[in-house]
């Protein structure tokens, strides 16, 4: 009884601080501008259909596709169990499902391939990180907390996985023996070869199963509230993310109808803007970016497959659109904090430019969508590096020398060299 | 891209390989009371690039040889404003692309080929928002329809049997507006011996030009983007790199002088190739 009250207080506590930090984030999110991205509803569930439960832009690696796709399939399926451990947990029941008989064996025997490979897969990453040293996972901006991050993921989901087939080893034991409320249910196809590590002793198998389930509760509540912080967030934002993401062509850039208006206003004196608040042009810092692009930050899980493919990166220059959105993250959660501390309209004289992204790093950018076309859960980070450069040019007028001369050729000659308007025909002469 | 002075000497003279035909401008075609089935869009690297202007003429041979209508702006086009909104200059783009709207509908202009992928990019893109709706497509594009139609082959001309070509993506054609089977549709035909890139169609490098690039010094690093390209291409040990974008054009044609390899390897552009596939 009183491990049943521990249970149900503590997941209601887990629960709880979960949503507490969750409704934190998407206030966060919230920072942002407006954008409409409720169109296409149908094109919206496919893509995330596609991208994110289908895992199609994964497939481009097919190794890393694979082992990631053990884990994705891990996560999900084995969830399954976790609502048995809930009820078990707070009703004082054992394999509260075993009526389910045969299914319930099959079950319990998938999870078990299941949580095997998923401590296999979580092993090998843990090794392509850490020994084999795979290129992607380094970089400036993969320096401690983000590399270790990675690292506590893993080791945390090797002990989860640990933990489950040890409880099941102990279980499957503790059924043999006959021992009173381990009834004899569930298949236990990898576990069965752990028995042989255990004691034959009742009380210390019991100690043992018992120990191991609550490491493995305590272990998901504990983990469920790592997430916010984390950059394991990516396992549910990547669903909202995909769904939210840009389905317009990946060259099509968002005309501003602030400048419309004036651009109208212009050409046409006699125009009359029907929006009058032209606000800021372009983004200096993450509340002039819109709430998808700072959702991209949150759902960013930085494998950095943006940067192994960025021209620039590759060529040696400081961009790297991963950096980009840890950037953005990092100082979305800045501005949080100041909001939590010091209310809203607190002012900590920082910036997303300049603070965290270098001019030189926006400027390096060679628009190529690149990053976009990699990134598996459809993250854009050249819109907030045009944001940036649209502040930079728009409101500051800095830009790099030959920018601005292109600028002025632009504006006077219609074209970017200083070439007469007059002789743009002669490539015809000699008709 | 650093040496301006070099790749974009103005060629005011007259042409060495001058066209037999006249080129109509748009202005010509409205006094004489008719309508072109097609505006070409030159843009500007191809109306003042030496190295581009012999793209144009060859989409204008092109355009001729297979009969189609068609008209240039001439001297009233202007730049679309691509590389002034990549650089981030909303303002300038807009005035460009309005007043470009305004001559385009006063033609009344319902279809465009276009000589460049970001010309292209932006008109099909960006323009309907600004009240510029048109079906726009990129050269190689109507090259291949104009194959697949019967009114265009690979004969009368120089052969690319046997040779090795390999096409590079332009960023603006491929990624950005997913055409990767136009160009490679047109170098089919040819029963060339194509070979691709490693990095190659959604996976393309880019060759370093895109995001007003083309106009600026690169960022401090350990190479330039279009040298990580051109070592790439090299290893197909091509006779020939197919471009489809003069900025591209300009990027690999530095990139192989740089490599030393002029002899060995020719850039051309998809149009080039057609044209002389067929002699024109």
């Amino acid at each position: 009884m009183v491990s049943q009250i521990i249970f149900v207080l503590l997941a209601i506590a887990g629960t709880a601080l979960f949503a507490y930090n969750a409704r934190k984030v998407i206030r966060n999110i919230k920072l942002g501008r407006a954008v409409n991205r409720n169109d296409k509803p149908q094109e919206r569930l496919l893509t995330m259909a596609k991208v994110a439960f289908g895992q199609t832009k994964m497939a481009v690696r097919p190794v890393p596709f694979l082992l990631h796709l053990v884990v994705y399939l891990g996560f999900v399926i084995i969830n399954l169990e976790v609502l048995e451990i809930m009820i078990d947990g707070a009703f004082g029941t054992h394999r509260v499902f075993a009526g389910l008989g045969g299914f319930y064996n099959f079950l319990i025997g998938s999870f078990e391939f299941l949580a095997a490979g998923v401590w296999l897969a979580c092993a090998i990453f843990l090794i392509r990180r850490n020994i084999v040293k795979i290129k992607r996972f380094s970089g400036v901006e993969m320096k401690s907390w983000p590399k270790s991050d990675a690292n506590y993921i893993l080791i945390t989901e090797i002990l989860l996985m640990t933990a489950f087939l040890t409880m099941n080893a102990a279980d499957v034991k503790l059924q043999t023996l006959g021992a009173a409320h381990y009834i004899e249910a569930g298949a236990f196809p990898v576990s069965t070869w752990l028995q042989g590590l255990l004691p034959n002793n009742t009380d210390s198998l019991i100690f043992i199963e018992r120990f191991c389930w609550w490491f493995h509760i305590i272990g998901i509540f504990g983990f469920l509230n790592y997430l916010p912080y984390s950059k394991h967030f990516h396992i549910m934002l990547a669903f909202p993310n995909t769904y939210f993401s840009n389905l317009k062509p990946k060259g099509q850039f968002t005309n501003m109808d602030s400048v419309t208006n004036e651009v109208k206003a212009m050409l046409d004196p006699s125009f009359v803007p029907a929006d009058t608040a032209p606000g800021k042009f372009g983004a200096k810092d993450v509340q002039d970016l819109t709430w998808v692009n700072l959702m991209n930050a949150y759902t960013c899980t930085e494998c950095g497959r943006c940067t192994s493919v960025c021209p620039a990166n590759i060529t040696g220059k400081l961009l790297s659109p991963r950096k980009i959105m840890m950037d953005t993250r990092d100082r979305v959660e800045e501005v949080g904090k100041n909001i939590d501390k010091h209310g809203a309209d607190h002012q900590d004289g920082k910036s997303l430019l300049d603070d965290y992204i270098t001019r030189e790093e926006i400027w390096a950018c060679t628009s190529c969508n690149a990053c976009t076309e990699a990134c598996p859960v459809n993250i854009d980070p050249l819109e907030i590096i045009v944001e940036l450069r649209r502040y930079a040019v728009m409101e500051e007028s800095v830009a790099p020398a030959s920018i601005n001369a292109m600028l002025g050729n632009v504006e006077n000659n219609g074209a970017p060299w200083k070439y007469s308007p007059a002789d743009r025909f002669n490539w015809a002469e000699g008709n | 891209m650093q040496s301006d002075e070099k790749s974009y000497t103005q060629n005011t003279k007259r042409n060495t390989r001058a066209m037999e035909f006249k080129v109509p401008t748009m202005a010509e075609m409205m006094a004489a009371g008719e309508e072109p089935e097609i505006l070409f869009w030159v843009g500007c690297a191809g109306s003042y690039d030496e190295r581009a202007q012999k793209i144009t003429r060859d989409i204008c041979k092109i355009l001729h040889h297979v009969g189609l209508k068609y008209a240039v702006l001439g001297t009233e086009e202007s730049c679309t404003g691509d590389p002034a909104k990549r650089a981030g200059n909303e303002f300038l783009f807009q005035m460009q692309a309005m007043t470009n709207i305004e001559v385009l509908n006063a033609y009344n202009i319902k279809k465009i080929v276009t000589g460049c992928p970001h010309c292209f990019n932006t008109i099909k893109n960006e323009y309907p928002g600004l009240g510029g709706t048109y079906e726009v497509i990129h050269h190689t594009q109507l090259i291949q329809d104009l194959i697949n139609e019967g009114k265009l082959k690979a004969e009368g001309g120089e052969s690319f049997k046997g040779k090795k070509i390999t096409y590079h993506d332009p960023c603006y054609l491929g990624r950005a507006n997913g055409v990767y089977e136009a160009p490679r549709k047109a170098l089919e035909v040819l029963d060339a011996d194509l070979v691709e890139m490693k990095r190659c169609k959604a996976n393309g490098l880019c060759c370093g030009a895109g995001g007003a690039q083309m106009f600026k010094e690169p960022e401090k690093g350990k190479k330039d983007i279009n040298i990580e390209r051109i070592e790439e291409a090299l290893l197909t040990e091509p006779q020939f790199i197919a471009a489809g974008c003069p900025f591209c054009m300009t990027m690999l044609n530095d990139g192989v002088k740089l490599k030393d390899k002029e002899q060995e390897v020719k850039v051309l552009d998809i149009a080039e190739i057609t044209a002389r596939a067929n002699g024109l």
